[in-house]
């Protein structure tokens, strides 16, 4: 090969790795700037009266506690109804249920259904909860709705955490006269819970993030107290977030409010996703 | 003897559990469509199937003749589709190669998980910043009074969509058999020349997959384009127009519209419509997925 042609061999891939850099420097910078942006202006509206506080004037002063505890509330209902189901269904499906073509289309059905956009969620959510069943626009519809969007990606995550377990783990008890339970239990699960745990707290970060979904379901403007029960309306910090960026009268006076809204709503969320992640270490290290 | 039926039964009764599991998980989710289904088809006994699809105005609380055409939703849907996808994926495949190609696996794992925090943002803070921070840098590159439009919301959505384009191709490149890239190698190839024409073709089932998935996400997006793109109820004619697209649509009249009318129907429909979207691009890229996980095996 001549000595040109490798010269040029050289400078291509020279360039072409620098391209590929820069796309990576690029997705960073966007990253940076984004938490950057919201981390300066929103840590300059965080005091402790901003957590605890309820909103004042309009919303104008005061604090997103109201906001903050709606958020929680409603997220623990979504648990509620995802994390048994979805954990046990995935158990149903990946150890009792025989594999075959029905089980194979419900899977791919399962996976999917994780791609349909949260406002529809949101629209069923109108019609099951708030009028079918009556019960209203409330904590216990919008935590019902994020409940079933949240079931597709528990039972998926599951799913893949009940995969990783070898066979012969099941197929050791078995052979030792153990029922097909009794494998489970304390062949299977004590492996997979950890992964299976992971994914559905990850399930619920996201859920906690939705807005459209509990637009329409119970999430309210303004509330001046706290719910009292699971039928009342909630602030939530998604919705309080796009109600003071785009709906609030004074838009230009609230926005340091916005901006510390937002930035509770990415510490609550990612909050949850560290959780998530520092409990499957743990769990991991605890088996080992 | 008694004790060996009582296991059998303790054993039955918890296999029904999950049974029963299963069946009602299923049940929800048949449910969800029928649902949707049902609220959605008496849209249909007032407007014409032909004028929801191919009308471009939609005003159904007109006082003289309420009109409900989806067309321009559907075309400011795939605008901002189109803007996020011109942006995600150029620059999702060159972090994905750089990362299993280029990048020490220190840098790696550093990535990785700072790839997944922009996937944990929540939408709504996105479409939060782009009316604060990108929107008014895209109306001063562009001279307009406000960014509020389609390539402000492509640009929301691709950063949306990055996070997904990313890591299902770089797992694609990942899995592309050594061998490949040995036989490239030594053949005189450089490591660029190796990646551009062998290992890219090669796990290109993967990344149209990851390309898909990262569409459907923008389809069905709702906050970010809701917030950052305007709303206008009129036909785009450009990525600098304001748009209405589906989902925000749904999202802005949902809250006003009186329950079981026309228009309340017609909501749903549109609901379905994405609903059927999503659901068939999703599918396509998980056939795609799927095949080119059996030949890789």
């Amino acid at each position: 090969m001549s000595r040109t042609s490798t010269r040029k061999k050289k400078a291509a891939q020279f360039v072409g790795f620098l391209l590929l850099r820069t796309c990576l420097y690029l997705v960073l910078a966007v990253l940076f700037l984004l938490l950057f942006d919201v981390g300066k202006k929103g840590g300059g509206a965080i005091s402790w009266e901003f957590l605890t506080q309820t909103p004042r004037r309009g919303m104008t002063e005061g604090g997103i506690f109201p906001a903050i505890f709606g958020t929680f509330l409603v997220t623990l209902v979504t648990a509620v109804l995802a994390i048994p189901l979805g954990m046990f269904a995935a158990i149903y499906l990946n150890e009792y249920a025989r594999q075959t073509r029905t089980t194979r289309v419900i899977r791919l059905a399962i996976r999917n259904l994780s791609g349909v956009p949260s406002i529809v969620y949101g629209l069923f959510g109108v019609i099951l909860f708030v009028n079918i069943l009556k019960f209203g626009t409330s904590i216990l519809s919008a935590g019902l709705t994020l409940g079933l969007l949240t079931l597709p990606w528990t039972i998926t995550a599951s799913e893949e955490a009940l995969k990783t377990v070898p066979n012969s783990y099941r197929e050791g008890s078995l052979a030792l006269g153990a029922t097909k339970w009794q494998s489970i239990r304390t062949n299977v699960l004590p492996y997979a819970l950890p992964g299976m745990l992971t994914g559905t707290v990850l399930g619920l970060a996201r859920a906690a993030g939705e807005t459209a979904p509990i637009m329409f379901t119970g999430a309210a403007f303004y509330l001046p107290f706290l719910p009292k029960s699971l039928k009342d309306q909630f602030m939530a910090l998604p919705y309080h977030l796009y109600v003071m960026a785009t709906q609030h009268h004074d838009i230009a006076k609230v926005r340091p409010l916005a901006y510390g809204t937002a930035l509770v709503l990415i510490a609550f969320v990612l909050g949850m996703n560290m959780t998530a992640v520092i409990l499957r270490s743990k769990l991991r290290r605890k088996r080992k | 003897m008694t004790k060996r039926r009582l296991r059998n039964l303790r054993e039955s009764a918890v296999r029904a559990f999950f049974f029963t599991n299963g069946i009602v998980v299923i049940l929800i989710l048949i449910g969800i469509f029928i649902l949707l289904l049902y609220s959605a088809v008496p849209a249909f006994r007032e407007i014409h199937l032909k004028e929801f699809f191919t009308s471009a105005s939609w005003d159904p609380t007109s006082p003289v003749k309420a009109e409900y055409g989806i067309l321009s939703m559907i075309v400011s849907t795939l605008l901002v589709t189109l803007a996020a996808l011109v942006i995600a994926v150029p620059i999702g495949l060159g972090v994905a190669a750089y990362l299993s190609d280029v990048a020490h696996w220190r840098v790696r794992e550093i990535v990785k998980p700072v790839v997944e925090i922009l996937a944990g943002i929540p939408s709504v803070v996105i479409g939060f910043l782009g009316i604060v921070l990108f929107g008014p840098a895209i109306g001063k590159i562009f001279g307009l009074g406000n960014g509020l439009n389609a390539a402000n919301g492509g640009f929301l959505l691709a950063i949306m969509a990055l996070p997904t384009i990313i890591s299902i191709s770089e797992d694609s490149l990942n899995t592309v058999p050594a061998a490949y890239s040995e036989a490239s190698l030594a053949l005189g190839g450089s490591r660029w020349q190796t990646l551009v024409r062998v290992k890219i073709p090669a796990a290109l089932s993967g990344i149209i997959a990851s390309v898909m998935l990262g569409l459907g996400r923008a389809i069905g997006e709702t906050m970010t384009v809701l917030m950052a793109t305007g709303n206008a109820r009129a036909f785009p004619h450009g990525f600098l127009n304001s748009v209405r697209t589906m989902t925000s649509n749904i999202a802005i009249e949902l809250g006003e519209v009186p329950y079981y009318t026309t228009h309340y129907y017609a909501l749903f429909a549109i609901g379905l419509v994405l609903f059927i979207i999503t659901f068939a691009v999703n599918l396509a890229a998980d056939v795609v997925l799927k095949k080119y996980q059996e030949r890789e095996q």
